[in-house]
């Protein structure tokens, strides 16, 4: 079944990317099974998957360097395969693991790209702007993962893209090198242009993303702003406490509603924010031995391991024979 | 094509590849390392006697006799006499231009009569202008030789003025050395292999790496991309023909001749090979099956195009196989133009060069991809 989302955004904001039934099968192997999606303009958009889900071919096929089975794509309304070369003029990608001529400095590389694009931005104000103006003469192969990242974000915003696509930005790199990548992709939003950021880190993408869309076995199974997911499919707000199973069974008995134990910790589900008070009168009144209270929220990292555990689960039982 | 964006590539290449010293080691040094080793390998002639070949017209008079045996006790040369019915004197110097040793000497007729008589007599030393060490060794034998001669030749009255003088003739302009041919045979070899081995590496690698992927993300397109190498190539390969020949004259007296002729084989050579090179880098799927493909094309042309030894001395089945070689034609061509001045054998060998070139390249741009379907 086709999941369609309809993103409404306020205002009349035209859409930067528009995918309807988009199909890429290689061979009798189907990698993007029929997706649909929109990203607003000047939005950031997450697009989120186990590895092998069809997130680098979407991605790739809406930069161009993909053609495309079936279905509709448009990206600031040109076709990307067949009207590559105009849409490149007007977005920046930066792709995994960014690669670059080895002898080449920082400054070179964008007189290069600046020199391909007609531009004429200033070589140490756009690496000011990715915080690799100290590196600006050091040749590539000196730099470390997360400065070759960052100049990969460099030579993406050489012409000023309306759209940046950014994959995996910030895997294998440290935490202060990502947290630096996050600083820029703020600042590319609040320039107004539109994100479209794909990453297995659901925190990055809670973090900075508008709206997420989770990608598995190349269907979308959830997608909408972080907090519509886990909404609708999370586990409601609980209260947790340490304690001994039979304050789980005691709680059960009292509260009527389903009380879980997970590694020492008993957690009952809150339907609203006054039963935070039952609930703690009801182990009090256990007499039982608790400690270290808190409540506890689902994640987008929770709803997207269960969403995809969930998929895994049913397609194996659909293949075991019975 | 905009050359904007060839130029901008352009200077890419060529910091990446002035600051890896590999690879300047390989266009700088190593041409003159390769003329060297060929060089002393192959035209080693610098020790023992120089032999000359000697036409005595004087019918073996005891005059030149002596003289001849004079000349063979220096022990730097070591004279051969030729019978006057195996060769005129009017065409000694083209018998002599097809002999292992292009140096001769003739004994002028009535040599004894006009030293006994002190009538001037001059003897006629034929020196090949391409070899200069033997050449020297034995105008200077010769020059011995005859001094001694007239000192002991008794004065009459109180003059006592020279009689044995020489006169110098140059053997024919159609004797070449081993070393002249390698010159041609080597800026060849270096026209093949720098693009060769690097074009295939590149197609490959940039692929893995997503260099390509990077690129076609740009305005820079493939035709741009090919152009900008070769015209890199070109330039190192007129560095690279200019270091050879510059070894080469002075190391071991080559003698080339620097004409304009040789500019359009040093541009159409690299054209044609860094063309093969990404076509062969291409139609290869993984960077270990280019280099087998590379290795495949490469090999044969390094050696039986006439590199290192001359096509016309191989046997006549491989100078059929040679003439497919497109570096056949690159090499022959500056044959003809360094040693022979055949210019319009010379224009042919360019003409197969720039067609195939131009199919290579069209193909290559073609076969190309940036991207994945």
């Amino acid at each position: 079944m086709r999941l369609h989302i309809f993103l409404s955004y306020p205002g009349p904001v035209s859409a930067a990317i528009e995918v309807h039934g988009l199909v890429k099968q290689y061979g009798n192997l189907s990698a993007v099974g029929g997706i649909d999606f929109s990203v607003p303009a000047g939005t950031v958009f997450s697009f989120l998957g186990p590895n092998g889900a069809g997130k680098t071919t979407t991605t790739e096929i809406l930069e161009g360097l993909r053609r495309r089975t079936s279905g509709d794509v448009e990206v600031l309304g040109l076709d990307p395969w067949t009207d590559g070369a105009a849409l490149h003029r007007r977005i920046g990608v930066i792709p995994q693991d960014f690669r670059f001529f080895e002898k080449i400095t920082a400054r070179e590389a964008i007189e290069y790209y600046r020199a391909l694009f007609h531009t004429d931005v200033d070589p140490a104000r756009l690496l000011a702007q990715v915080e690799l103006l100290d590196k600006i003469d050091a040749r590539f192969d000196t730099l470390s993962g997360g400065q070759k990242q960052k100049l990969g974000l460099a030579l993406a915003l050489t012409n000023n893209p309306e759209i940046c696509f950014l994959d995996e930005p910030t895997t294998g790199l440290d935490p202060h090198a990502r947290r630096a990548i996050w600083a820029v992709i703020r600042s590319l939003k609040g320039e107004g242009r539109t994100v479209f950021l794909t990453t297995h880190y659901l925190e990055e993408a809670e973090l900075l993303a508008d709206r997420v869309a989770i990608i598995h076995h190349g269907k979308i199974i959830a997608a909408g702003t972080p907090a519509e997911i886990i909404r609708a499919n999370g586990r409601p707000e609980r209260i947790e406490v340490a304690g001994p199973p039979e304050l789980a069974t005691y709680l059960e008995q009292h509260l009527d509603r389903p009380v879980a134990v997970e590694n020492g910790r008993v957690s009952v589900e809150l339907a609203d924010k006054s039963d935070a008070l039952k609930i703690l009168g009801a182990i009090e009144a256990s007499g039982l031995p608790w400690d270290s209270f808190q409540t506890s929220r689902d994640t987008l990292e929770d709803v997207f391991v269960r969403l995809v555990g969930q998929m895994d689960d049913g397609a194996l039982k659909q293949e075991t024979p019975r | 094509m905009n050359f904007r964006h060839v130029a901008a590539d352009f200077r890419v290449v060529m910091r990446s590849y002035l600051r890896n010293p590999v690879a300047l080691f390989f266009s700088l040094i190593f041409p003159i390392i390769l003329i060297a080793l060929f060089g002393l390998i192959f035209s080693a002639t610098g020790s023992g006697p120089v032999t000359v070949e000697v036409l005595n017209l004087d019918h073996n008079s005891p005059v030149s006799r002596e003289f001849l045996a004079a000349l063979n006790n220096t022990s730097v040369v070591k004279v051969n006499v030729v019978s006057d019915t195996t060769v005129s004197p009017s065409n000694f110097a083209s018998w002599l231009g097809k002999n292992d040793d292009p140096v001769g000497l003739i004994v002028p007729d009535g040599f004894a009569a006009n030293y006994r008589n002190g009538t001037p007599t001059n003897l006629t030393v034929f020196t090949n202008p391409s070899d200069a060490a033997s050449s020297g060794t034995v105008l200077g034998a010769v020059q011995g030789v005859a001094n001694g001669f007239n000192l002991a030749r008794a004065c009459s009255g109180s003059v006592c003025a020279p009689v044995i003088g020489y006169t110098s003739e140059n053997v024919g302009s159609q004797v070449y050395t081993y070393i002249d041919y390698l010159i041609p045979g080597l800026i060849g070899f270096s026209i093949l292999t720098s693009p060769m081995f690097s074009m295939v590496d590149i197609a490959s690698s940039y692929r893995k790496d997503g260099i390509f992927r990077e690129l076609s993300l740009t305005p820079l397109t493939r035709a741009e991309w090919l152009l900008s190498r070769i015209t890199w190539y070109v330039a190192l390969t007129f560095v690279t023909a200019g270091i050879m020949i510059g070894a080469g004259v002075y190391l071991f007296s080559a003698h080339v001749a620097l004409t304009l002729g040789l500019v359009p084989f040093l541009i159409v050579g690299p054209f044609f090979f860094v063309s093969l090179g990404m076509l062969a880098g291409t139609v290869a799927k993984t960077p270990e099956s280019a280099a087998l493909i590379g290795n495949i094309i490469t090999f044969p042309m390094m050696f039986l195009s006439g590199t290192f030894f001359t096509v016309s001395s191989f046997p006549p089945y491989l100078q059929t196989f040679a003439h497919v070689l497109p570096l056949y034609y690159v090499i022959d061509g500056m044959n003809q133009v360094m040693l022979f001045a055949n210019m319009s054998r010379a224009l042919a060998d360019l003409a197969v060069v720039l067609v195939a070139g131009l199919v290579v390249f069209a193909l290559a741009v073609r076969l190309f991809k940036w991207r994945d379907e």
